[in-house]
C-alpha cells in the first residue's frame, strides 16, 4: 500500500506528519503498558520526554530584550562577551531564563545586581532540578531574580554533569543564597564552591545521599492487607 | 558532666537551677553556650537557635532547622498535578490557601490556562486567601504577645482567629489544610449562608481589631520590648532576601498584590501599609494594618460574589480536560462527591464516568517547561518554581517559602543584642517551620 501514499511525486500529508512525530526528540519505549505485564488499563511505561526548553530567537518581546541588551553591553565592557557568558536565552510563557555556563555564573550574577539598568538586586533562592538522561548537564540549578527597582524577573539556570557536580557559589554577590544553596546541596548533591559553609541543612548530618536526586532509591517493602500485596512506591503501576 | 573539647556541659531540666549557679560560680567563664530549643515554646515549632553568650549578650547566634522536614517536594512528584494540592497546602499550615494559590497559577502557568479561569473561581480565591491573612497575622500578634508576657493578647487573637476558621470550615469544609484551590478554580461554590457569614464578620471585626490595637499599640511594656528591636534596614533586607512585612517595615512599599498582581488584585482598592522603623514594633503595626486592609478586599470580594450571577458562572475551568469533574458538597460527614455528581455518572451518562475515571487515576497532561510565580503571604514572597517533563506528574516543584528566606536573617537582627530580644526577633519574623522545612 505504500505507493498510495506517494500520487505524481508529492509526500502525503498523514505520511509526513507521522514523520515530523518521529524525527522529533523524544524517547519511547513500550507501548500502552506491554512493556512489562500486559495490563492494558492504560497503565504502564510509555515515556516521552524532551529537553526542558528550546532557544528563542529575537525579538524575545517585553523588557526581555532590553535587559538581553543591557546585560551584552555590560559584559562587553568587562572584557567578556554574551555568545559566551549567555549560551542561551529562552522566553517561555512570558519568562526569561538566560542558561549560563557555570564558569560565568558568578560574574553574570554581579552585572545583573550591579548595573543600575538592570537592577536584579534580589535573589529569590535556588531550586535544583535532575534530569538523569541529560547527559553531561544532568544537574540544574535554577535562580531566579527579582528587580524591585524596575520591576523585572528574570532566571538564570547553570547545570553541571553528574561527574563534576561544581556550581560557584553565589553567597557573595546575594548573601540569602546561604541556606537555599545548602538546601539544594543537601537534596541534589551539588556543590557550590566558594560557600562558606556548606552543609546539610534539612536532612540530619550523617544523612548518605541526596534525597530529591531522581536516581535516590525510594525503599519500601510490600505490604500484605487482606490477601492481596501493595508493592513498594517504586514497583506500583503509575502513568508516565 | 564534663567533656574535653567542648568545655564544660550542664543539661538543665528545670528544678535544678541552684546546682546549676552554684556550678557556673565555680568556673567564673563569661561566655555560655546555650541551646535554645528545638522544643520551646518561643520558637514556634520546631526551632533549635544556638546562642553563644557573653553575660546577657548574644555575640553569636545559628539556627539550626530541618526538624520538620516531611519531604513535599518529593512526595508531590509521584502525585497527579491536582493531587499536589493536598501536599503543598501543609507546608506553611498557618497560610495553607497561599501555598495552594502559588501552585495553582504555576501549573495554570504552565498548562497556558491562566485567562480561562472563570472570575468567580478568581474573587473566591482572592477572598479565601485574604481571610487566611487575617488568621495568620493574629496567630503571629497573639504568639508575639504570648512571647513577650502578655497572655490576654493571645487569648484575643486566637478568638477571632477562629471566627476566620469556622468561616473557612463553612466555606471549604476544613479548618486547614483544605485543598480548596485546585489547578483550573476552586473545588466549590460558596454554599447557603457562607454571605451571611461573611457580612456578620465584616461587622464584628472592626471593633475587635481595634480592641487588639487598643491592648498592644501603646502598652508600655510592649514598646519597651520591641521598640528599636530586632533592627534590619533595607539594604539588609534585599541582601538576605527578605520579604514580606518585615521589608515593608523598613520603608519600602513591595508587595506582589500591587507591583505584580495575580488573582485580579488590580481591580481592588486597598492599601500597602508602611512604616519607617526597622524594628519589630514596625512590623507588628503593619500586621495589624494589614488584617484592616484585608477586611477592605474581602467586603469587596463579598459585593462581588453577592451581585448578580450570570446563567452560567462556574467556579472551575470549562475545559473538562482539565477541571476536575468531581462536583464536591459539603455533607454530614466532611466533603466528599455531591450526590448529584454521584447520581450523574453512576446513572446517567457513561462518558461522564469515563471522564471522572481518567481525570481521577491518570490526571491531565501537563506541557513541557517551566515557571516560577511568586505571590504575596503573609510572611512574605511565596515562589513556585514547577517544572513539567510533559507526564500528568510535577517533573518537580519547589517552593520558596518566606519564612526559610527570613529566618536567615535572625543573626543579623540579634548578635549584639540581648538575649532577652531573640524572642521578640524570632516573634517579628513570624517563622512557621512547616514552611521553612517542608
Amino acid at each position: 500500500m505504500t505507493s498510495d501514499n506517494v500520487t505524481d511525486g508529492q509526500p502525503d500529508p498523514a505520511a509526513a506528519a507521522g514523520e515530523h512525530r518521529l524525527s522529533q526528540e523524544v524517547e519511547r519505549t513500550g507501548m500502552f503498558g506491554t512493556g512489562t505485564t500486559g495490563d492494558t488499563s492504560g497503565y504502564g511505561g510509555l515515556r516521552v520526554r524532551r529537553p526542558d526548553q528550546a532557544a528563542t530567537p529575537r525579538p524575545y518581546g517585553s523588557y526581555f530584550d532590553e535587559v538581553a541588551d543591557e546585560l551584552a553591553a555590560g559584559l562587553e565592557r568587562s572584557g567578556g562577551s554574551f555568545a559566551e557568558a549567555v549560551t542561551q536565552v529562552a522566553v517561555d510563557r512570558g519568562e526569561l531564563t538566560l542558561h549560563v555556563p557555570r564558569e560565568h555564573l558568578v560574574a553574570v550574577a554581579r552585572l545583573l545586581r550591579d548595573e543600575p539598568s538592570l537592577g536584579f538586586e534580589m535573589c529569590l533562592g535556588v531550586s535544583g532540578v535532575h534530569y538523569p538522561w541529560d547527559t553531561g548537564r544532568e544537574l540544574h540549578a535554577v535562580y531566579p531574580l527579582l528587580s524591585i527597582i524596575h520591576n523585572r524577573r528574570v532566571r538564570l539556570e547553570v547545570s553541571a554533569p553528574d561527574s563534576d557536580p561544581r556550581v560557584p557559589s553565589l553567597v557573595q554577590v546575594y548573601p540569602t543564597c546561604d541556606w537555599h544553596e545548602r538546601e539544594t546541596w543537601d537534596f541534589f548533591g551539588v556543590i557550590f564552591e566558594g560557600h562558606p559553609a556548606l552543609t546539610r541543612i534539612e536532612m540530619p548530618d550523617d544523612w548518605k545521599g541526596h534525597p530529591q536526586r531522581k536516581d535516590y532509591p525510594l525503599g519500601g517493602i510490600p505490604v500484605e492487607y487482606r490477601g492481596a500485596t501493595i508493592p513498594p512506591p517504586e514497583d506500583r503501576r503509575s502513568y508516565s | 558532666m564534663t567533656a574535653e573539647a567542648e568545655g564544660r556541659v550542664y543539661t538543665v531540666g528545670g528544678q535544678d537551677w541552684d546546682e546549676v549557679i552554684a556550678a557556673a560560680t565555680e568556673v567564673a567563664e563569661e561566655r555560655l553556650v546555650v541551646n535554645m530549643g528545638p522544643q520551646h515554646p518561643s520558637t514556634h515549632g520546631v526551632l533549635r537557635l544556638i546562642l553563644t553568650l557573653d553575660g546577657e549578650t548574644v555575640t553569636e547566634l545559628r539556627p539550626v532547622i530541618g526538624y520538620l522536614h516531611t519531604g513535599i517536594e518529593k512526595n508531590m512528584e509521584f502525585r497527579t498535578w491536582t493531587q499536589g494540592v493536598t501536599f503543598c497546602t501543609r507546608m506553611d499550615y498557618l497560610s495553607p490557601l497561599f501555598n495552594e494559590a502559588a501552585y495553582c497559577l504555576s501549573v495554570e502557568r504552565l498548562l497556558g490556562v491562566e485567562r480561562e479561569i472563570p472570575p468567580r473561581a478568581t474573587v473566591l480565591r482572592v477572598l479565601m486567601m485574604e481571610l487566611n491573612r487575617i488568621s495568620s497575622h493574629m496567630m503571629a500578634i497573639g504568639t508575639f504577645g504570648l512571647e513577650i508576657g502578655a497572655t490576654t493578647v493571645l487569648l484575643y487573637a486566637l478568638r477571632e482567629r477562629e471566627k476566620v476558621l469556622d468561616l473557612f470550615e463553612l466555606i471549604s469544609g476544613l479548618r486547614m489544610n483544605h485543598a480548596y484551590i485546585r489547578p483550573g478554580g476552586v473545588s466549590q461554590d460558596l454554599p447557603r449562608g457562607a454571605l451571611e457569614g461573611l457580612r456578620e464578620f465584616l461587622r464584628v471585626e472592626p471593633p475587635l481589631i481595634g480592641e487588639l490595637r487598643a491592648l498592644l499599640d501603646a502598652n508600655p511594656i510592649f514598646l519597651a520590648r520591641t521598640k528599636n528591636v530586632a533592627y534590619l534596614d533595607l539594604a539588609g533586607c534585599m541582601s538576605l532576601g527578605v520579604t514580606g512585612p518585615v521589608l515593608r517595615a523598613t520603608g519600602l512599599p513591595w508587595d506582589l498584590r500591587k507591583s505584580q498582581p495575580y488573582c485580579g488584585y488590580e481591580t481592588y482598592e486597598f492599601d500597602v501599609p508602611t512604616e519607617t522603623t526597622c524594628d519589630a514594633y514596625g512590623r507588628y503595626l503593619i500586621r495589624m494594618a494589614e488584617m484592616e486592609e484585608s477586611l477592605k478586599i474581602i467586603s469587596q470580594c463579598v459585593d462581588r460574589l453577592a451581585a448578580k450571577r450570570p446563567k452560567d458562572d462556574p467556579v472551575m475551568i470549562r475545559d473538562a480536560k482539565i477541571g476536575w469533574p468531581a462536583q464536591l458538597a459539603v455533607g454530614p460527614d466532611g466533603l466528599g462527591n455531591s450526590a448529584d455528581h454521584i447520581a450523574h455518572i453512576m446513572g446517567q451518562s457513561m462518558e461522564a464516568l469515563i471522564h471522572h475515571f481518567k481525570l481521577v487515576t491518570e490526571g491531565f497532561r501537563v506541557p513541557v517547561g517551566q515557571v516560577y510565580t511568586g505571590v504575596e503571604s503573609p510572611r512574605g514572597e511565596l515562589g513556585c518554581h514547577a517544572v513539567s517533563d510533559g507526564g500528568t506528574r510535577p517533573y518537580r516543584v519547589h517552593f520558596r517559602d518566606p519564612s526559610f528566606a527570613n529566618l536567615q536573617s535572625l543573626s543579623a537582627m540579634t548578635e549584639g543584642g540581648m538575649v532577652a530580644d531573640v524572642i521578640a526577633a524570632v516573634a517579628s519574623l513570624d517563622p512557621v517551620m512547616g514552611g521553612v522545612d517542608r
